[in-house]
């Protein structure tokens, strides 16, 4: 391994065999690239003739195992990563308004947040909704909704991904129906359901049901997708929300995975072949303030991810260990004093993620310490991402800090001690076992206070609040969801109610009862329901009905 | 009173939130401080939290909200714990709360509101001077 000759043949065949390939199909953005000053760029950069000790086994090629440098041979030469804002507030109607402002403004992918009781699989009229319709997402009831939603925005040309966890099959199944409805049929669908629900026990909170039943309902989608769905992501594991309640990097990418290898280990128990789902699945990190430990932190996760599914679970597909993220600004970053800098911390940690080879960014708007953004601010976030595209030339070579002492010195770090924590939780029981007796609750929390203590005895320095501070009054143009919103929406969903065929919508709420109570695959259930227009609460309603409801450990 | 007496807090979660990191923060900190502590976990009703002040005697409740749903359920929860004659207990929130809705929510008797970047000292500080034993 790694000898020059060995090299020298594998850049071969990497050249004549993926790059290629690729070019073939998708041509590079330019015929050549070059810096300002005329100095050419290449592809990639490699190794010095000296340093080529286990370059291979450890970095290689762009686009092959172990995948450290990219997931494909060409990275952001071909394309640059998709621009992808997480938005979404009031009604259906207003969202759709604000995705088709930012897909007039260049962003390339639609990202939809929920407002929480549809997370929750509650209706807006439930009662433990009120104040909370269309807060921190729009607020989707049913079919109706979602296609008013996606009006006049055709599927077929857009990739959408949706925060979505414990209700992931029931939106799915919508933004089906949707595609059909638009004559765009499932196989031609892409996006993402985040679907990630052991996160939620630990990080996030959306969960309904118990591990067990929700892993259901994960391996359910897993099987419809990988039968119906090519393009589609089934799952999107997350290490965003957990880096966001409090964890270093290196728990962030062991958790993320620990989490990773439960869905595969159970999609294998159900019976499915691992190269069957595992190139559909994605994951989700945060990019948090360490400028050098984030970039190594992409790089890491990807080659552990790598390792995992070849080593633990003999994938044979290189795809099933090509491990594909998309990455958001750290959210638990921004100050609520001096807003404005907030910008300048966003365009740190975008390029952080771009340097570690992301397949999609969101990066965060400078008002979000303080209420949802503004459109103004929106735009600001967005321009951030274009100008590191089209300005900075950061995308015109392959992984750029590759071959750094120090960068490559902290990729195998995080790798290492990342390891360390899969293994004590495998020595639990794997990650439901570990979660269960709040192992990782604990692990974050400690995370957590110990950083707050940093920052209250100025131990670590965020500028504006601890150093560096001024007296302000805070005045700022805030986006505000009107209060009538929710009173709107319930009398939109109680018209659709008495519109339908209540005949139909029972049936089939029945049929997904009994396949609840059997083991059948939920999913056509599902969207049979969905296209009754059955609403999410009375679809949730009946599995928790089945399933029952989760009460989650308080763990301080 | 004697000081010897605790303050004791209960830390709530009202609402369908789940971002709980401020929460417990603030939770540890309290207990750091000498105070007793409860936490009610995630999914709280004005209801369950009126209630767990009263059956579990605070002399402060913390409320941390971040999902934009505190001038719907703050006052629920004010209106419920004077009807229970819990008039005494020291109530302040926190979370994403802007500006603009203060004066309201001090108006219906949430006595402080911190927001993002509050040192921890300056909570303690605050419930130390303003509770009532």
């Amino acid at each position: 391994m790694g000898s020059e000759k060995g090299l020298r043949k594998t850049f071969k065949e990497w050249d004549e065999g993926p790059v290629a390939k690729t070019l073939a199909k998708f041509p590079e953005r330019k015929e050549q690239f070059e810096t300002l000053s005329g100095i050419p760029v290449d592809r990639l950069y490699g190794p010095s003739e000296k340093a080529l000790m286990e370059y291979e086994q450890e970095l290689c090629f762009p686009g092959m195992f172990p995948f450290t440098r990219g997931v494909q041979p060409t990275m952001y030469r071909g394309r640059f990563w998709t621009m992808r804002q997480y938005s979404g507030f009031a009604t259906a109607k207003e969202t759709n308004e604000r995705f088709k402002f930012l897909l007039n403004q260049g962003q390339t992918g639609l990202s939809i947040a929920f407002d929480l009781p549809t997370q929750i699989g509650y209706d807006s009229d439930n009662p433990l909704a009120q104040g909370e319709v269309g807060k921190v997402g729009v607020a989707i009831n049913s079919l109706a909704d979602m296609e008013l939603l996606f009006d006049g925005i055709p599927l077929d040309k857009v990739s959408t991904s949706m925060t979505i966890n414990a209700p992931a099959a029931i939106l799915l199944a919508m933004y089906i129906a949707v595609g059909e409805k638009q004559g765009v049929p499932m196989n031609k669908l892409r996006g993402t359901i985040q679907n990630d629900i052991l996160k939620e026990y630990v990080a996030r909170g959306t969960f309904i049901h118990g591990p067990k039943e929700s892993m259901r309902l994960i391996t359910d989608t897993f099987k419809f997708c990988s039968e119906n769905m090519p393009l589609w992501n089934t799952i999107s594991i997350s290490g965003y929300h957990i880096r966001e309640a409090g964890s270093t990097a290196v728990q962030e990418v062991a958790f993320t995975l620990a989490n990773g290898i439960a869905y595969v280990d159970a999609a294998i128990k159900v019976g499915l072949d691992v190269d069957s789902f595992a190139s559909r699945l994605s994951f989700f990190f945060g990019s948090h303030s360490d400028f050098f430990e984030e970039i190594a932190k992409f790089r890491a996760a990807r080659r552990l991810w790598a390792k995992i599914m070849h080593d633990r679970f003999g994938a044979k597909d290189d795809s099933s260990c090509r491990m594909r993220f998309h990455t958001q600004t750290a959210g638990c970053t921004l100050t609520a004093q001096q807003p404005d800098n907030n910008v300048v911390r966003v365009t740190l940690q975008a390029l952080q993620g771009v340097l570690g080879g992301t397949q999609s960014l969101h990066t965060n708007s400078r008002d979000e310490a303080l209420s949802l953004p503004t459109e103004q601010s929106v735009q600001i976030a967005l321009r951030t991402q274009q100008i590191i595209a089209y300005e900075t030339g950061v995308g015109d070579t392959i992984d750029p800090l590759a071959g750094s002492y120090f960068i490559e010195h902290l990729t195998d770090e995080v790798e290492k001690r990342a390891m360390e924590y899969i293994i004590k939780i495998d020595d639990l029981g794997g990650a439901p076992a570990a979660i269960e007796k709040g192992f990782i609750q604990r692990e974050i929390n400690d995370s957590a206070y110990e950083f707050q203590q940093a920052i209250d005895n100025s131990t670590r320095v965020v500028v504006g609040l601890n150093k560096f501070t001024v007296e302000e009054e805070q005045q700022f143009d805030y986006l505000r969801v009107d209060p009538a919103v929710e009173a709107e929406q319930i009398g939109r969903l109680q018209e659709m109610r008495e519109e339908r065929d209540q005949a139909a919508v029972e049936k089939t709420l029945e049929a997904l009862r009994s396949a609840a109570e059997s083991d059948s695959n939920l999913m056509p259930l599902i969207l049979d329901a969905v296209k009754a227009y059955a609403t999410l609460g009375e679809m949730c309603g009946v599995l928790r009905e089945v399933f029952g409801e989760y009460r989650a450990p308080d763990i301080l | 009173m004697s000081s010897s007496k605790k303050i004791r807090v209960l830390v709530a979660k009202p609402g369908l939130d789940g971002h709980d990191r401020g929460a417990k923060i603030v939770a540890r900190a309290l207990r750091d401080a000498g105070m007793e502590v409860i936490y009610t976990g995630l999914r709280q009703t004005p209801e369950m939290i009126v209630e767990a002040a009263i059956s579990e005697d605070v002399n402060v409740i913390g409320l941390s909200i971040l999902s934009g749903a505190h001038n719907a359920l703050f006052p629920k929860i004010m209106e419920l714990l004077k009807a229970e004659g819990g008039d005494n207990i020291l109530v302040i929130g926190g979370g994403i709360i802007p500006h603009d809705d203060v004066p309201a929510l001090k108006a219906v008797g949430i006595a402080e509101v911190f927001g993002p970047g509050t040192p921890l000292a300056d909570i303690v500080g605050y419930i130390e001077s303003n509770v009532k034993l």
